[in-house]
Protein backbone atom coordinates (compact mmCIF):
# COMPACT_ATOMS: atom_id res chain seq x y z
CA UNK A 1 0.00 0.00 0.00
CA UNK A 2 1.02 3.48 -0.80
CA UNK A 3 2.57 5.16 2.40
CA UNK A 4 -0.61 8.08 3.16
CA UNK A 5 1.28 11.12 3.63
CA UNK A 6 -0.44 13.86 4.80
CA UNK A 7 0.66 17.57 2.75
CA UNK A 8 0.02 20.78 3.75
CA UNK A 9 1.74 24.20 2.92
CA UNK A 10 4.82 22.21 1.65
CA UNK A 11 5.60 20.09 4.47
CA UNK A 12 4.92 16.63 4.77
CA UNK A 13 3.54 15.50 7.78
CA UNK A 14 3.26 11.55 9.05
CA UNK A 15 0.34 12.67 11.24
CA UNK A 16 -2.89 13.80 10.33
CA UNK A 17 -3.20 15.32 14.03
CA UNK A 18 -2.05 18.94 14.94
CA UNK A 19 -2.04 19.64 18.41
CA UNK A 20 -2.23 23.01 20.24
CA UNK A 21 0.07 23.33 22.97
CA UNK A 22 -2.46 25.77 25.05
CA UNK A 23 -4.24 24.83 28.66
CA UNK A 24 -1.85 22.32 29.79
CA UNK A 25 -0.32 22.23 33.66
CA UNK A 26 2.99 22.35 32.73
CA UNK A 27 5.36 22.49 29.71
CA UNK A 28 6.36 19.09 30.49
CA UNK A 29 2.93 17.70 30.64
CA UNK A 30 2.31 19.87 27.05
CA UNK A 31 5.51 17.93 25.78
CA UNK A 32 4.61 14.47 27.13
CA UNK A 33 1.18 15.01 25.24
CA UNK A 34 2.34 15.75 22.18
CA UNK A 35 4.86 12.98 21.98
CA UNK A 36 1.73 10.43 23.01
CA UNK A 37 -0.48 12.17 20.14
CA UNK A 38 2.05 11.46 17.30
CA UNK A 39 2.22 15.19 16.07
CA UNK A 40 4.46 16.93 14.19
CA UNK A 41 2.72 19.88 13.97
CA UNK A 42 1.72 21.85 17.14
CA UNK A 43 -0.15 25.23 17.15
CA UNK A 44 1.60 28.17 19.55
CA UNK A 45 1.02 32.01 20.12
CA UNK A 46 2.84 34.61 20.30
CA UNK A 47 3.13 37.38 23.59
CA UNK A 48 4.93 39.37 25.49
CA UNK A 49 8.04 37.82 27.37
CA UNK A 50 7.47 38.40 31.36
CA UNK A 51 10.54 40.76 31.84
CA UNK A 52 10.16 40.52 35.52
CA UNK A 53 10.76 36.93 36.09
CA UNK A 54 13.93 35.93 34.74
CA UNK A 55 14.22 32.42 34.99
CA UNK A 56 10.96 31.26 33.68
CA UNK A 57 10.31 28.19 31.64
CA UNK A 58 10.25 28.67 27.75
CA UNK A 59 8.08 26.37 25.73
CA UNK A 60 11.03 26.27 23.52
CA UNK A 61 13.31 24.56 25.78
CA UNK A 62 10.40 21.48 25.66
CA UNK A 63 8.94 21.54 22.49
CA UNK A 64 11.99 21.88 20.06
CA UNK A 65 11.41 23.51 16.94
CA UNK A 66 13.73 22.02 15.13
CA UNK A 67 12.06 18.72 15.84
CA UNK A 68 8.46 19.81 15.87
CA UNK A 69 6.98 21.98 13.43
CA UNK A 70 5.64 25.37 14.87
CA UNK A 71 2.59 26.78 14.01
CA UNK A 72 2.15 30.20 14.61
CA UNK A 73 -1.42 31.18 15.70
CA UNK A 74 -3.13 34.43 15.87
CA UNK A 75 -5.49 32.93 18.60
CA UNK A 76 -7.03 36.37 20.76
CA UNK A 77 -6.43 38.47 17.39
CA UNK A 78 -9.84 40.65 16.96
CA UNK A 79 -8.93 42.08 13.91
CA UNK A 80 -6.80 42.21 10.51
CA UNK A 81 -4.13 44.45 11.70
CA UNK A 82 -3.59 42.55 15.26
CA UNK A 83 -3.65 39.16 13.51
CA UNK A 84 -1.05 40.64 10.64
CA UNK A 85 1.17 42.27 13.55
CA UNK A 86 1.18 38.80 15.16
CA UNK A 87 2.12 36.90 12.70
CA UNK A 88 4.69 39.44 11.03
CA UNK A 89 6.57 39.01 14.14
CA UNK A 90 5.94 35.60 14.44
CA UNK A 91 8.26 35.21 11.51
CA UNK A 92 10.81 37.49 12.49
CA UNK A 93 10.95 35.41 15.71
CA UNK A 94 11.25 31.88 13.98
CA UNK A 95 11.58 32.94 10.35
CA UNK A 96 8.77 30.56 9.68
CA UNK A 97 6.41 31.54 6.71
CA UNK A 98 3.93 28.93 7.45
CA UNK A 99 0.98 30.25 10.23
CA UNK A 100 -2.71 29.84 11.33
CA UNK A 101 -4.66 32.56 11.11
CA UNK A 102 -7.76 33.10 13.26
CA UNK A 103 -9.27 36.21 13.36
CA UNK A 104 -12.05 36.18 16.22
CA UNK A 105 -15.09 38.29 15.55
CA UNK A 106 -17.56 37.68 19.08
CA UNK A 107 -15.76 37.23 22.55
CA UNK A 108 -18.83 34.99 23.34
CA UNK A 109 -18.31 32.23 20.35
CA UNK A 110 -15.01 33.20 19.49
CA UNK A 111 -16.61 32.97 16.34
CA UNK A 112 -14.47 34.09 13.56
CA UNK A 113 -14.47 37.25 11.71
CA UNK A 114 -14.50 36.16 7.92
CA UNK A 115 -14.64 39.84 6.10
CA UNK A 116 -11.13 40.25 8.37
CA UNK A 117 -10.26 36.90 8.01
CA UNK A 118 -10.22 37.49 4.14
CA UNK A 119 -8.71 40.11 4.50
CA UNK A 120 -5.91 39.15 6.95
CA UNK A 121 -5.56 35.81 4.31
CA UNK A 122 -5.16 38.47 1.14
CA UNK A 123 -2.33 40.26 2.56
CA UNK A 124 -0.50 37.27 3.79
CA UNK A 125 -0.56 35.58 0.97
CA UNK A 126 0.87 38.59 -1.05
CA UNK A 127 3.97 38.96 1.73
CA UNK A 128 4.73 34.88 1.08
CA UNK A 129 3.11 33.69 3.72
CA UNK A 130 1.61 30.79 3.59
CA UNK A 131 -1.75 30.43 5.59
CA UNK A 132 -3.43 28.02 7.27
CA UNK A 133 -6.94 30.00 7.90
CA UNK A 134 -9.19 29.44 10.83
CA UNK A 135 -13.29 29.76 9.63
CA UNK A 136 -16.44 28.98 9.70
CA UNK A 137 -18.27 25.88 8.01
CA UNK A 138 -19.68 28.14 4.97
CA UNK A 139 -18.90 26.65 1.68
CA UNK A 140 -19.23 30.06 0.03
CA UNK A 141 -16.44 31.85 2.23
CA UNK A 142 -14.21 28.44 2.59
CA UNK A 143 -14.28 28.60 -1.04
CA UNK A 144 -13.73 32.37 -1.38
CA UNK A 145 -10.67 31.63 0.85
CA UNK A 146 -8.87 28.96 -1.35
CA UNK A 147 -9.15 31.44 -4.33
CA UNK A 148 -7.41 34.35 -2.48
CA UNK A 149 -4.43 32.02 -1.78
CA UNK A 150 -5.04 30.15 1.73
CA UNK A 151 -2.84 26.87 1.89
CA UNK A 152 -5.60 24.93 4.24
CA UNK A 153 -8.90 25.66 5.35
CA UNK A 154 -9.64 25.18 9.13
CA UNK A 155 -13.63 24.89 9.46
CA UNK A 156 -14.82 24.89 13.21
CA UNK A 157 -16.82 21.71 14.12
CA UNK A 158 -18.57 23.85 16.88
CA UNK A 159 -17.01 26.64 19.19
CA UNK A 160 -13.39 26.82 20.40
CA UNK A 161 -13.13 25.04 23.83
CA UNK A 162 -16.70 23.74 23.63
CA UNK A 163 -16.07 20.64 23.44
CA UNK A 164 -19.09 20.10 21.47
CA UNK A 165 -17.76 18.18 18.12
CA UNK A 166 -18.73 18.35 14.93
CA UNK A 167 -22.07 20.10 14.60
CA UNK A 168 -22.69 20.27 10.99
CA UNK A 169 -21.43 17.19 8.84
CA UNK A 170 -23.51 18.36 5.98
CA UNK A 171 -21.81 21.62 5.54
CA UNK A 172 -17.74 19.91 6.46
CA UNK A 173 -18.53 17.49 3.71
CA UNK A 174 -19.67 20.31 0.88
CA UNK A 175 -16.64 22.27 1.78
CA UNK A 176 -14.27 18.55 1.79
CA UNK A 177 -15.72 17.82 -1.67
CA UNK A 178 -14.95 21.70 -3.48
CA UNK A 179 -11.34 21.92 -1.58
CA UNK A 180 -8.56 21.40 -3.89
CA UNK A 181 -6.38 22.33 -0.38
CA UNK A 182 -6.27 20.29 2.78
CA UNK A 183 -9.43 20.53 5.13
CA UNK A 184 -8.85 20.25 8.42
CA UNK A 185 -11.19 20.50 10.85
CA UNK A 186 -10.39 23.10 13.85
CA UNK A 187 -12.11 23.87 17.17
CA UNK A 188 -14.88 22.15 18.94
CA UNK A 189 -13.77 18.77 19.06
CA UNK A 190 -14.97 17.63 22.31
CA UNK A 191 -13.38 14.04 22.35
CA UNK A 192 -11.65 10.68 20.55
CA UNK A 193 -14.57 10.08 18.54
CA UNK A 194 -15.58 13.09 17.23
CA UNK A 195 -11.78 13.12 15.45
CA UNK A 196 -12.73 9.71 13.97
CA UNK A 197 -15.79 11.12 12.70
CA UNK A 198 -14.29 14.31 10.69
CA UNK A 199 -11.70 11.67 9.26
CA UNK A 200 -14.76 9.36 8.11
CA UNK A 201 -16.17 12.54 6.47
CA UNK A 202 -12.92 13.11 4.50
CA UNK A 203 -11.34 15.62 6.31
CA UNK A 204 -7.43 15.47 5.31
CA UNK A 205 -6.24 16.36 8.90
CA UNK A 206 -7.86 17.55 12.50
CA UNK A 207 -6.41 20.40 14.97
CA UNK A 208 -7.00 19.31 18.26
CA UNK A 209 -6.18 21.46 21.80
CA UNK A 210 -8.70 21.26 24.73
CA UNK A 211 -10.17 18.05 24.08
CA UNK A 212 -7.06 16.71 25.03
CA UNK A 213 -5.22 19.59 27.71
CA UNK A 214 -8.83 19.59 29.79
CA UNK A 215 -9.49 15.80 29.47
CA UNK A 216 -8.68 14.24 33.48
CA UNK A 217 -5.31 12.48 31.79
CA UNK A 218 -4.11 14.38 28.91
CA UNK A 219 -1.59 12.27 28.00
CA UNK A 220 -3.55 9.25 27.64
CA UNK A 221 -6.02 11.43 25.50
CA UNK A 222 -3.65 12.55 22.98
CA UNK A 223 -2.95 8.74 22.54
CA UNK A 224 -6.19 8.28 22.10
CA UNK A 225 -6.67 11.00 19.33
CA UNK A 226 -3.73 9.51 17.45
CA UNK A 227 -5.20 6.28 17.24
CA UNK A 228 -8.67 8.28 16.53
CA UNK A 229 -7.29 10.02 13.77
CA UNK A 230 -5.65 6.72 12.14
CA UNK A 231 -8.80 4.59 12.34
CA UNK A 232 -11.20 7.94 10.81
CA UNK A 233 -8.42 8.04 8.36
CA UNK A 234 -8.61 3.89 7.40
CA UNK A 235 -11.99 4.04 7.64
CA UNK A 236 -12.65 6.66 5.14
CA UNK A 237 -9.57 5.09 2.50
CA UNK A 238 -11.91 1.91 2.90
CA UNK A 239 -15.04 3.31 1.90
CA UNK A 240 -18.16 2.11 4.15
CA UNK A 241 -20.78 -0.18 2.91
CA UNK A 242 -24.23 1.51 2.23
CA UNK A 243 -26.81 1.48 4.74
CA UNK A 244 -29.68 -0.71 4.27
CA UNK A 245 -33.24 0.00 6.01
CA UNK A 246 -33.82 -3.95 6.82
CA UNK A 247 -31.82 -6.32 8.17
CA UNK A 248 -29.19 -8.12 5.87
CA UNK A 249 -28.08 -11.81 7.20
CA UNK A 250 -24.31 -11.99 7.35
CA UNK A 251 -24.41 -15.77 6.91
CA UNK A 252 -25.60 -17.50 3.64
CA UNK A 253 -28.93 -18.86 3.49
CA UNK A 254 -27.94 -21.67 1.10
CA UNK A 255 -27.61 -24.92 2.61
CA UNK A 256 -29.27 -24.32 6.01
CA UNK A 257 -30.14 -27.67 7.66
CA UNK B 1 18.62 57.89 31.58
CA UNK B 2 15.49 57.35 29.45
CA UNK B 3 12.14 55.94 30.53
CA UNK B 4 10.97 53.72 27.91
CA UNK B 5 7.92 51.20 27.41
CA UNK B 6 8.97 47.80 27.86
CA UNK B 7 6.29 44.97 27.37
CA UNK B 8 3.22 47.95 28.73
CA UNK B 9 5.81 48.53 31.87
CA UNK B 10 8.11 51.73 32.68
CA UNK B 11 11.44 51.21 33.01
CA UNK B 12 14.23 53.43 33.42
CA UNK B 13 17.57 52.44 31.68
CA UNK B 14 20.76 54.15 30.87
CA UNK B 15 21.37 56.47 27.58
CA UNK B 16 23.24 55.19 24.78
CA UNK B 17 21.08 51.81 25.49
CA UNK B 18 20.96 50.12 23.05
CA UNK B 19 18.02 46.82 22.11
CA UNK B 20 20.80 44.43 22.60
CA UNK B 21 21.51 46.56 25.67
CA UNK B 22 18.20 45.75 26.55
CA UNK B 23 17.88 41.97 26.31
CA UNK B 24 21.15 41.16 27.75
CA UNK B 25 19.98 43.07 30.83
CA UNK B 26 16.76 40.38 30.85
CA UNK B 27 18.85 37.59 29.54
CA UNK B 28 17.00 37.39 26.21
CA UNK B 29 20.36 37.60 23.96
CA UNK B 30 20.14 33.58 22.95
CA UNK B 31 16.31 32.98 22.88
CA UNK B 32 14.09 33.19 20.57
CA UNK B 33 12.10 36.37 20.59
CA UNK B 34 11.09 38.88 18.29
CA UNK B 35 11.50 42.72 18.89
CA UNK B 36 8.79 45.79 18.16
CA UNK B 37 10.26 49.31 18.41
CA UNK B 38 7.47 51.71 18.23
CA UNK B 39 5.74 49.72 16.19
CA UNK B 40 8.12 48.72 14.06
CA UNK B 41 9.95 44.78 13.88
CA UNK B 42 13.68 44.99 14.05
CA UNK B 43 15.51 42.25 12.30
CA UNK B 44 18.33 40.54 14.52
CA UNK B 45 20.73 42.27 12.77
CA UNK B 46 19.86 45.56 14.06
CA UNK B 47 20.07 44.65 17.67
CA UNK B 48 23.02 46.70 18.12
CA UNK B 49 22.65 49.47 15.88
CA UNK B 50 19.14 50.14 17.37
CA UNK B 51 19.82 52.86 20.42
CA UNK B 52 16.32 53.60 22.86
CA UNK B 53 15.46 56.72 23.61
CA UNK B 54 12.59 58.50 25.53
CA UNK B 55 9.35 57.16 25.43
CA UNK B 56 10.16 54.54 22.90
CA UNK B 57 7.74 51.87 23.40
CA UNK B 58 8.92 47.99 22.74
CA UNK B 59 7.62 45.10 22.77
CA UNK B 60 9.48 42.10 23.20
CA UNK B 61 7.58 38.58 22.57
CA UNK B 62 7.98 35.02 22.14
CA UNK B 63 6.30 32.01 21.66
CA UNK B 64 3.64 30.15 24.18
CA UNK B 65 1.20 27.44 24.69
CA UNK B 66 -1.65 28.46 22.45
CA UNK B 67 -4.49 26.67 20.75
Amino acid sequence: MKKDIFKVAGKSLKSRLIVGTGKYNSFSETAKAVQASGADMVTIAVRRVNILDKKKPLLTDYLDPKKIIYLPNTAGCFNSEEALRTLRLAREMGGWKLVKLEVLGDKKTLYPNMIETLKATKILVKEGFKVMVYCTDDPLLAKKLEDNGASAIMPLASPIGSGLGILNKFNISLIINQSKVPVIVDAGIGTASDATIAMELGCDGVLVNSAIAQSKKPILMAKAFKDAVISGRNSFLSGRMGKNLLAIPSSPLKGLI
Amino acid sequence: MAKIQLNGKKVVIKTNYSIFDLLKKYKLSNKKIAIEHNGVIIPKTSFKKKYLKDNDKVEIVHFIGGG
